[in-house]
């Protein structure tokens, strides 16, 4: 069998003892840059690519190098969970949940049932990527704008399920994010937007300064005006281990945010995104228990990290099948290979079998490495949570500070993280939450350019996005999510009406 | 290529840790005559990963063996590359701060005009052309046109259906497309994308119709057939596709373009310091991996004599004039 082939010639490359620690390094790296804000994967990559050129052998960079991506989305859940502060866009949703369970002193759960999902979608997303990257490649590229369109309106509408609170004002914090994703230069006319004459605010706002302050500084400001709320959280700290029920509890979100986020990260123009928030919305649809969501239920926790894991893994179809960088970390592999002397195109998987098979390899390797590096971890990060507030609040900020400034080492962004920080704060005061605000965020840009691009591409004509098939069945599929979510409510209002009647 | 030493391991651990924050800080060295004793930034105005960014790391290798310190490449992204210049221009003119800019170096005054925050001209000094690379016009696979000639009559005939993909306003595949359709004298339907991947990931998916783009990003599509190919923008055929025509062989000699790369210093750098840089260029580019790496690219390296102040300077002056006519004409 040809896969059986394959694989053995790429666990042949990737085995060697130093593609071994060259995978180690990349995934430990990887972990480091996830739990430091600011510091994303696309940086560090960028930072670490010079050390490569001198590397003999083209397949240990692109090893160690794709292992510091996928390796910083297992990362980015741990500052959520303990903190409040995601470190990169997938685990704002992680913070929903996964913060809460660390304030029941539930932390070593949430840690471990974000590893232990995140190590079955990485090791199923890349076994996806070596079955079928061909046949998904081809798949995805018939996506256009239209489709991703589509596919950006399904998810915002599944994704009111964010709010535990009123839907309006989740509504009204989604529109909110959405606004805040317009500042900058257009892209379609490169004219600056509500820039107000600032420089700076011409590339946008960076989303490490959105999600810092209105997860940790609103979080901290929260905090001290309440001082009820500062529980001391490690003082009941119950199992670092997720108990027989947890596991119970676990298993259908991993399997469910498994499948769809190997479908999301294939998908071009951002699909990964997508991934985290999208399978957010279906444990909460799903659930049994819809209101434990946004209160430490750990279905919120394992969901949004395997969907992200598992698209972080298939999000490299179209550059392994296609020779075509999805996203910036994937231009930067990209970019590797060819200073390595590699012609990228479509041919790099004939031509190159042992670079593209011992990278899948390594990818198996590297999500085994990430959990058996990830596990003893926890009991370290939870002792994180002994500090008393007096030493936690100042050291958060500062981090915080420094995460901010390292993005391009502009001060700026500080200054925005302090203002984003206080106003996120009014709105916690309000009754309003972070999260559909951060997804506006990250979707708005997302909702904006595939809107006009497909308007531009069909000529003006609006048609297009029910006259083609995918998207036509996409918006249809979001209508019928739409009326599902309003329906109960309508019928709650009558119930009310009625009860009170009686 | 000399394997990673520790020192340069720790170097870059460190900077990843976030030590970097001080690399700007401890560049003090303003003694031209011990230039250079400390590590040099190479400011890229453009994203890791991009064209402009892999043809940085390409020379900086090799410049770094020259001059004996680490040649640290920065990403200043944002506004077609003013950004990243517009900060080199107020750098220190000492040498510690280099920047790498490509065509967009010119467009800047027409495309920006008041808004630009620097003078290309008056603001910097030249350390010498680096590359230039030949862009490729070419389309989707199921594009209608066989050859150009077949395109440029396709597309006049039918400008209101055609749309062009471009990596954004003012990227090289924008800049070439303005010029090949001001040429042929049409108005398509012009379709801006986040970059060069998301454009051509729609290209080979069909979903636009044609773009004009560097060879740095299309060779490997167009010797798989994902993309049809329709001519290169330079004067003579290229070596790594040499059964493209040239635009003038079919009978379009106005729609020659390169993306041309320099290397550049804030102006007020002794000359010492940029002699320093232009021989250290100069060597990368006779340097035989660079001559291997961008022929994989499609481009060499330019020839020792256009690689100094004096003669990139004339290029720049006689570009930023170029592209105001074309750019003024189609009203910015």
């Amino acid at each position: 069998m040809d896969l059986l082939d394959n694989l053995a010639l790429g666990f042949s490359e990737a085995l060697a003892v130093h593609n071994v620690l060259f995978c180690l390094l990349g995934v430990a790296l990887g972990t480091a840059v996830g739990v430091l804000p600011g510091i994303g994967p696309t940086a560090s990559i960028a930072l670490l690519l010079p050390l490569t050129f001198g590397f003999d052998d083209p397949v240990s960079a692109i090893i160690m190098l794709a292992g510091i991506y996928y390796g910083a989305q297992y990362g980015g859940s741990t500052t959520a969970i303990l903190l409040n502060i995601p470190g990169e866009s997938s685990s704002a949703v992680t913070a929903i949940d996964g913060h809460p369970m660390a304030r029941q002193g539930r932390a070593g759960v949430a840690l471990a049932a974000a590893a232990l999902g995140s190590f079955f979608a990485g090791i199923v997303g890349t076994f996806v990527l070596a079955a079928a990257a061909g046949p998904l490649a081809a798949a995805a590229l018939t996506f256009g704008s239209a489709e991703m369109f589509a596919v950006v309106v399904l998810g915002l509408v599944a994704s009111i399920a964010l709010a535990s609170g009123s839907a309006l004002k989740a509504l009204a914090m989604i529109v909110l994010g959405i606004l805040l994703g317009t500042i900058g230069q257009d892209l379609y006319t490169a004219v600056p937007r509500f820039t107000f004459g600032v420089r700076e605010l011409w590339d946008g706002l960076s989303f490490v300064s959105v999600a810092v302050a209105v997860f940790g500084i609103a979080e901290i400001l929260k905090n001290l005006h309440d001082p009820r709320t500062r529980v001391r959280v490690a003082a009941k700290v119950e199992n670092l281990w997720p108990t027989r029920e947890d596991r119970r509890r676990m298993v259908g979100p991993v399997l469910r945010a498994t499948g769809l986020g190997s479908v999301l990260g294939v998908l071009p123009g951002g699909g990964h995104v997508l991934a985290a928030y999208g399978a957010y919305a279906v444990e909460k649809r799903v659930s049994r228990r819809p209101q434990e969501f946004g209160r430490g239920a750990i279905e919120g926790v394992t969901g949004p990290e395997s969907a992200n894991n598992a698209a972080a893994q298939t999000s490299f179809v179209p550059l392994l099948a296609l020779g075509l960088p999805a996203h910036p970390v994937m231009a930067l592999l990209l970019s590797a290979l060819i200073i390595q002397g590699i012609q990228p195109g479509p041919g790099v998987m004939t031509a190159q079998p042992e670079l593209v098979w011992g990278l899948i390899a390594s990818m198996f390797i590297g999500n085994l490495l990430l959990v058996v590096l990830n596990l003893p971890l926890i009991r370290m990060w939870v002792k994180l949570l002994d500090v008393p507030y007096s030493v936690m609040f100042p050291a958060i900020i500062a981090f915080a500070c420094i995460g901010t400034y390292a993005i391009d080492q502009n001060p700026f962004h500080v200054l925005v993280m302090a203002v984003l920080g206080v106003g996120g704060f009014v709105l916690v005061r309000c009754g309003c939450e972070p999260a559909p605000l951060l997804l506006g965020f990250v979707l708005g840009p997302l909702l904006e350019n595939h809107l006009r691009r497909a308007l531009l591409i069909s000529h003006g004509d609006p048609t297009v996005f029910v006259t083609r098939p995918i998207s036509g069945v996409l918006l249809g599929l979001a209508v019928v999510a739409l009326v599902i979510a309003v329906l109960p409510m309508i019928r709650r209002k009558r119930d009310v009406v009625f009860a009170e009647e009686d | 290529m000399t394997p990673a030493g520790p020192r340069k391991v720790a170097a870059y651990l460190g900077a990843l840790a976030g030590l970097s924050l001080t690399l700007a800080a401890c560049s003090s060295g303003s003694d031209p005559a011990s230039y250079p004793d400390d590590d040099i930034e190479v400011v890229v105005p453009f994203a890791a990963g991009g064209p402009t960014d892999t043809v940085t790391r390409m020379i900086a290798e090799p410049m770094a063996e020259e001059l004996g310190v680490q040649l640290v490449v920065q990403n200043v992204e944002g506004a077609g590359g003013t950004v990243g210049a517009g900060q080199v221009a107020t750098e220190d003119p000492d040498g510690y701060t280099v920047l790498m800019h490509h065509i967009g170096m010119s467009t800047a005054p027409a495309l920006y005009g008041e808004d630009l925050a620097y003078d290309p001209v008056e603001d910097f000094r030249t350390v010498g052309l680096v590359t230039e690379v030949p862009m490729t016009i070419i389309a989707r696979s199921d594009f209608e046109p066989d050859t150009f000639e077949d395109f440029v009559s396709y597309v006049q005939e039918n400008e209101s259906e055609v749309t062009m993909a471009t990596a954004g306003e003012g990227a090289a595949s924008d800049l070439c497309g303005r010029l090949l359709t001001s040429a042929i004298g049409v108005e398509v339907t012009v379709v801006p994308y986040d970059g060069t991947g998301p454009a051509m990931e729609d290209l080979v998916g069909r979903q636009v119709d044609f773009m004009c783009d560097q060879t740095t990003n299309t060779t490997g599509q167009i010797t798989e057939g994902t993309v049809k190919a329709y001519a290169v923008t330079t004067p003579e055929r290229i070596e790594s596709l040499p059964d493209l025509p040239t635009t003038a062989e079919s009978g379009q000699p106005d729609v020659e373009v390169s993306v041309w790369h320099g290397l550049y210093v804030p102006a007020e750098t002794p000359d010492e310091v940029v002699e320093q840089l232009t021989s250290a260029l100069q060597t990368a580019l006779a340097d035989q991996s660079v001559i291997d790496q961008m022929a994989e690219l499609g481009t060499t390296p330019v020839e020792a004599d256009r690689a100094t102040p004096e003669a990139h300077t004339e290029l720049l002056t006689e570009q930023i004039a170029t592209w105001s006519d074309v750019i003024g004409s189609q009203g910015g």
